[in-house]
């Protein structure tokens, strides 16, 4: 039989793969340049008379909080309302997803109140939530919930709506029932939306979780830098914005590593 | 035997009954190799829905050996002409997909879909996904994956349109190889004339508004089909009297 003659895919994109990891390291290089160009400004901004703390103060100020275990205590507990927010979040997100794009009756029940809750920004449930629920932990970790599921909720959902039908057809007719369709067609080609869902959840639940520690807590990077404030503590503000910052970009990181490594089948421009 | 009667499919558009098939009827044998050519919305990829199962008819019905198509089966294989390949699996699993619904135990899941990813002559990458090969390739892998479930009838809905002049001509005598070995009923859409005639023992020449079967042309040529058929005198006058039938339509 005739064979069709075709170059090996390895062979095939080796060049781009080579032009990209060029393209990567040039790009670390100008990230780099770029964090030490920024603090070169802070610490000029500092100097010339701005009332702001220059670096080395608030390394100095690092390294206190760090000695006396109140910043690891605070990025404990701040992490822990964040993380059972967003797990519950997302738990009850991707089934919900699923049902709403799978069975149109749970769409048309459903997507009223979440395209309502939508448009109401979390934070502004904080009232209520204390309000209803005290001001012990419940409230914080449900703000951030809601914050996460309405984010992962509406991209489970157009991940279902969004599978190619030929793709449905294609395991129909190779003999696929509905419970399989969904299990080995649904799942697998909405993973993508849910995971992009999952990261703008967990950026949405991060910063909703500063802004409630703000107004209700006794620790937390939120509380730490609120309580700062009454003393005009500047270094210790800086503390708490650099490590929200430094911890949300982590998870960030490693929600897109995850992401990465689950959707590699998917074809990139 | 497949066998189209009096098969009728409109449906509203745009306030008017768009008829997509006027009462279309048609008789395929076994093993026949019969390709459907005609201008685009003649409703030749309608009719192959209604076989495939995926549509069903207005009115009249499609019959397998006597029984109506009511949906889609295991004896039909269906190939799209967009690939349709699962793109987080690998050459193998595609090929394996349809034996996994079967409950086909796994290792002989693994043995058969070797067995046709070799037929098709993609050994080589039976562990590469989809995103990694060209359209040729995925069409074959297509095509080993509808091969794989075993199915007496091949429905093949334009497979070799998405690809290149050089690869379809390729892929034409790949396929012929390939039904050569493993005789199916194929039943094969396509609006490539010189394709119709060279693939076929059969073509039906469809045109639109409302689709309808215009002619039905035999092609008494014999298999092996090679390049030298393909430049020969008698291909060349059967080829004529197809587009004359698809492009110069009485309408």
């Amino acid at each position: 039989m005739t064979l069709v003659q075709t170059p090996a895919p390895a062979a095939a994109q080796e060049a781009p793969a080579g032009r990209r990891r060029r393209g990567r390291s040039r790009t670390l290089v100008l990230n780099a340049v770029s964090v030490v160009a920024g603090i070169g400004v802070w610490w000029a901004l500092a100097l010339s008379g701005f009332d702001i703390p220059t670096p080395p103060e608030v390394l100095k100020r690092y390294g206190e909080l760090i000695a006396d275990g109140t910043l690891l205590a605070d990025v404990g507990a701040s992490l822990t309302r964040v993380l059972i927010g967003f797990v519950l979040g997302v738990a009850l997100a991707v089934p919900v997803g699923f049902l709403m794009g799978w069975y149109g009756p749970v769409r048309g029940l459903v997507e009223p109140w979440i395209q309502f809750f939508r448009t109401i920004p979390p934070l502004a449930i904080i009232p209520l939530a204390i309000v209803l629920m005290g001001i012990g932990e419940t409230p914080k970790i449900f703000v951030i919930f809601l914050a996460s599921f309405l984010a992962c909720v509406i991209a489970t959902f157009q991940g279902v709506v969004n599978v190619d039908t030929t793709l449905i057809n294609a395991a129909r007719v190779l003999g696929a029932n509905d419970r399989v369709i969904f299990a080995r067609v649904v799942v697998p080609a909405s993973t993508p939306f849910i995971l992009v869902g999952m990261r703008v959840g967990l950026g949405s639940s991060w910063a909703t979780l500063v802004a409630a520690e703000l107004i209700a807590a006794q620790q937390g990077l939120g509380y730490r830098m609120q309580s700062a404030q009454l003393y005009y503590d500047l270094p210790t503000i800086f503390v708490g914005l650099i490590t929200i910052g430094v911890l949300g970009l982590l998870m960030d990181r490693l929600l897109l590593l995850a992401e990465t490594k689950l959707t590699s089948w998917q074809e990139r421009r | 035997m497949i066998t189209v009667d009096r098969v009728h499919k409109s449906f509203p558009l745009g306030g008017e009954t768009f008829t997509a098939l006027g009462d279309v009827s048609l008789e395929l044998a076994d093993n026949e190799f019969v390709t459907i050519v005609g201008p685009s919305g003649c409703g030749k990829t309608t009719l192959m829905n209604i076989l495939a199962g995926l549509e069903t008819p207005t009115s009249g019905q499609a019959l397998l050996d006597g029984k109506p198509v009511t949906g889609p089966g295991p004896e039909r294989g269906v190939i799209f002409q967009q690939y349709a390949l699962f793109p987080w699996l690998t050459v193998r699993k595609n090929v394996e997909f349809g034996l996994k619904t079967k409950g086909v135990p796994r290792d002989e899941r693994r043995r058969i879909a070797e067995h046709f990813i070799d037929l098709v002559g993609l050994s080589q990458f039976a562990d590469a996904l989809p995103k990694t090969l060209s359209g040729g390739m995925k069409q074959r892998v297509a095509i080993a994956r509808a091969y794989a479930v075993n199915p007496t009838i091949l429905l093949m809905d334009e497979p070799f349109g998405a690809v290149d002049a050089l690869t379809r001509v390729r892929l034409q005598d790949q396929l012929l190889a390939t039904w050569s070995q493993e005789k199916r009923t194929v039943v094969f859409i396509t609006h490539d004339v010189d394709e119709a005639v060279f693939l076929a023992n059969r073509v039906i020449v469809m045109a639109a508004r409302p689709g309808r079967i215009v002619e039905v042309i035999d092609v008494d040529l014999p298999y092996p089909r090679n390049d030298e058929l393909r430049l020969s005198p008698a291909f060349t006058a059967l080829r004529n009297r197809v587009w004359n039938a698809v492009y110069h339509q009485e309408s």
